[in-house]
């Protein structure tokens, strides 16, 4: 029994439920504490040791469905004469003639088990697992024994014959679907994440159609990861020293005697971030993906601006606000989205209608190809956003040997950032937005 | 692990559920299986709960009711911003080791006044007891409390996810070895180990190394069934009928978009409410009047008013 439980704890890690050693003891302590007999305490109580958040509830209660479903075993078709001389010495053929399921079910989990089908990783290896399982279970004899029997000429024994023959194509049935089983278990949330993996150094203007959904969900979660490390600490004491005036006022009961020390503190400002985001053709590809990143960033820092433009620049927080993710990104897109940049305008309108939003708390990301379309770049609207702000950051999705040539402005516009970077793939984006917050807590 | 350990429930697996069921349910918490399961795992396990769930579910009532039921002291911390060691742990009574140098300087001319040289009178003064950092002048704060309780105790660290990161890795000493290092005295061992429940609202993510340490329980706003359940066993008294309306209304408000949807507790509130006023039934306006009760904001109300009609009249068929 240990050995099912190892193999559920692998399991469970494949589809991304964190289960350290000690968690594992745990679920050994749990599992001696509630015994295997009630299928829903069991699978309570393990939740309750292992899981450690919601979602980790939800995959893990899909997981544990999933690992103990032993029912999906049919019955052995029991057509074949169990006292029979003919298969007195098979086990395998003893099972098929006379096995319930759950036996059935028991010799394949030990095969399995022996075999190693656990370890499987890829697809194409489930041919070979299968095969490894079945002779485990003792194929190649009642193989042996069939093909006797088909030789001997008698009709007992080719009624025989036949009847095992079903039961041999009920076996790779059930080995089939159990080896399949197994690969789903424990190796296609493998695949799922090296697919992860490689989208996130993939091309934001590359990523495919399909697999939008799958980026939706890196996105999210890289911007969650942000926004916990940074969101913590808005405090920190500076150990060792001591705040003179406050230690002095609040010792007056004790005669000026300092027994309670107060120290000093720097607090630290939250970021307050104004973004202003190009949604237009040039970017369009990559406008997608900067936008979900402004969503999930604005769910998560409470002092976003965020600002689009392609010709005319307006402001979308109440959009991200207000909408869900799948109605904001298609309603920003449709309003201001795909139509041809004017850098110039849009500088030009943030500074009628918004350049109050900038003062020296203020970080200004702001993410673009600088393609002005040869029109008046207004840099000296830049200058005053840069000269206002505490950092201008700029994140272009063309790579840097492309700045300045054709319509690209960027090398002008560059003299007035604190910062100008390629950002080409999601994680350049979670490094840079890594920096930016980062420089906070070190201010 | 210790050999002494809070009193654990008779049966194993099925038999050892029920029980906590029973239980709870006699201090008038009506627990869900899975609940009873995370308790039951962690009276075996000694291991800290971890409660999870919106305002209002119920994570802080958990931790009151259990320590009911056992029959236990429920030592409270409540977590804050800047909370540190000296209002959770322990902290030196000033005032006492003040007066004591007092007294010691007093009483020092006489002791020292027949030692011989500055020799005898150093010796002399290392022969008397550190009287100075001792558990006499220990001022035990929740934590030190739970620890020193000879019967156990249950230890309900509330809202640990509005502390410090500091504050969370501090905590972990005592989660997993129920037991604290003093500089000053050395280490501080649980006689019995408490039942630890630690509640979180998810202000913030809480760190790995606490969930490890932590059995872990997440507690959803509860269907309808049980609803009325919780219902009928706080506030005992209610109509039948009143208390199916009323639960209805609520469980049709929770699919609304709101920004706060109503949880248990004000559910509860509702349900007094609606009893001081002896109301029978729901009506529009009775609801309108009191719909301040089950939400918090102005524009959920502002959401919610135009339906309250349709949704009143939905409720009274239930």
């Amino acid at each position: 029994m240990q050995q099912t439980l190892e193999n559920f704890l692998r399991a469970l890690r494949a589809v991304d439920v964190q289960v350290s050693p000690a968690e594992a003891i745990d679920a050994h302590c749990t599992v001696e504490a509630v015994g295997y007999a009630d299928r829903e305490l069991l699978k309570d109580a393990l939740c309750a040791a292992l899981a450690k958040s919601v979602d980790e509830v939800d995959r893990y209660q899909e997981c544990f469905d999933m690992f103990f479903s032993r029912e999906e075993f049919r019955e052995p078709p029991r057509e074949i004469d169990v006292d029979s001389e003919l298969v007195a010495d098979q086990a395998l053929a003893q099972l098929l003639a006379g096995g319930t399921g759950e036996e059935f079910a028991q010799a394949m989990e030990q095969a399995a088990n022996e075999a190693g089908v656990a370890n499987i990783r890829y697809a194409t290896q489930r041919g070979l697992f299968m095969r490894r399982l079945l002779d485990r279970m003792g194929l190649r004899d009642l193989e042996k024994l069939i093909a006797n029997l088909k030789r001997s000429g008698d009709p007992d024994d080719a009624e025989m014959a036949m009847r095992l023959d079903q039961g041999r194509t009920y076996l790779f049935d059930e080995a089939r679907q159990y080896v399949n089983r197994q690969y789903e278990l424990y190796a296609r949330p493998a695949g799922e994440q090296l697919r992860e993996e490689f989208l996130v150094e993939t091309g934001l203007s590359a990523v495919e159609q399909r697999d939008f959904d799958r980026m939706h969900r890196i996105v999210r979660r890289m911007a969650k990861r942000l926004a916990s490390r940074y969101n913590r600490r808005r405090k920190h004491t500076k150990r060792g020293v001591l705040d003179v005036g406050r230690t002095l006022r609040r010792n007056m009961a004790h005669d000026g005697i300092p027994f309670e020390t107060q120290w000093k503190q720097t607090k630290i400002e939250r970021p307050k971030i104004v973004v202003i985001c190009d949604v237009s053709q040039s970017v369009a590809a990559a406008a997608r993906f900067l936008l979900l990143f402004l969503y999930s960033l604005n769910e998560l820092i409470a002092s976003l601006r965020a600002f689009a433009f392609s010709a005319f620049l307006n402001e979308i927080s109440d959009i991200l606000e207000k909408q869900t993710v799948e109605a904001a990104i298609p309603e920003v897109l449709e309003k201001i989205g795909f139509r041809p940049t004017d850098y110039g305008q849009a500088f030009a309108d943030f500074d009628a209608d918004f350049m109050d939003a900038v003062d020296r708390r203020t970080t200004v990301i702001i993410l673009g190809d600088g393609r002005s379309n040869d029109g008046d770049p207004r840099i000296d609207l830049m200058r005053q956003i840069h000269d206002r702000s505490k950092a201008v950051i700029w994140l272009n999705p063309e790579p840097e040997t492309f700045w300045g040539t054709g319509d690209s402005e960027m090398l002008r516009y560059r003299t007035f950032c604190h910062v100008a970077k390629t950002c080409s793939t999601v994680q350049d984006l979670e490094r840079i937005i890594d920096d930016v917050l980062k420089s906070y807590i070190r201010a | 692990m210790n050999e002494t350990s809070l009193p654990k429930p008779a049966g194993t697996g099925h038999d050892g559920i029920d029980p906590i069921i029973d239980g709870l349910g006699g201090s008038g918490y009506i627990a869900s299986r899975r609940i009873a399961t995370a308790i039951f795992v962690a009276q075996n396990l000694n291991k800290p709960i971890l409660v999870e769930g919106s305002a209002g579910v119920g994570k802080t009532e958990l931790a009151i009711s259990a320590a009911q039921w056992l029959d236990l002291p429920l030592i409270r911390m409540q977590c804050y911003e800047g909370l540190d060691e000296s209002k959770a742990l322990y902290e030196w009574k000033y005032g006492k080791q003040l007066l004591y140098t007092q007294i010691l300087k007093d009483k020092m001319g006489d002791t020292l006044a027949d030692a011989d040289g500055l020799d005898g009178a150093m010796d002399r003064l290392h022969d008397f007891g550190d009287m100075f950092f001792s558990e006499r002048f220990l001022e035990p704060r929740p934590l030190l409390k739970a620890l020193q309780q000879e019967r156990g105790a249950v230890l309900l660290i509330d809202e640990v996810d509005k502390s410090d990161e500091e504050f969370e890795a501090f905590l972990l000493e005592i989660l997993s070895e129920f037991q604290v290092s003093i500089p000053e005295i050395g280490t501080v061992k649980a006689t019995v180990p408490p039942l630890v429940f630690l509640t979180s609202n998810n202000m913030r993510e809480m760190g790995d190394a606490l969930k490890r340490r932590c059995l872990h329980l997440f507690i959803p706003l509860p269907d309808a069934k049980l609803e009325q359940r919780i219902v009928a066993a706080r506030v005992p008294d209610i109509d039948e009928r009143l208390k199916r309306q009323l639960v209805a209304f609520v469980q049709m408000l929770r699919q609304e978009d709101l920004k706060k949807l109503p949880s248990i507790s004000e559910t509860i509130d509702w349900a007094r409410v609606l009893m001081l006023l002896h109301a029978e039934s729901l009506n529009v306006d009775l609801v309108r009047d009191t719909l301040n009760v089950l939400l918090k904001f102005e524009q959920d109300f502002a959401a919610v008013r135009r339906s309250i009609p349709e949704l009143t009249r939905k409720a009274a068929q239930a």
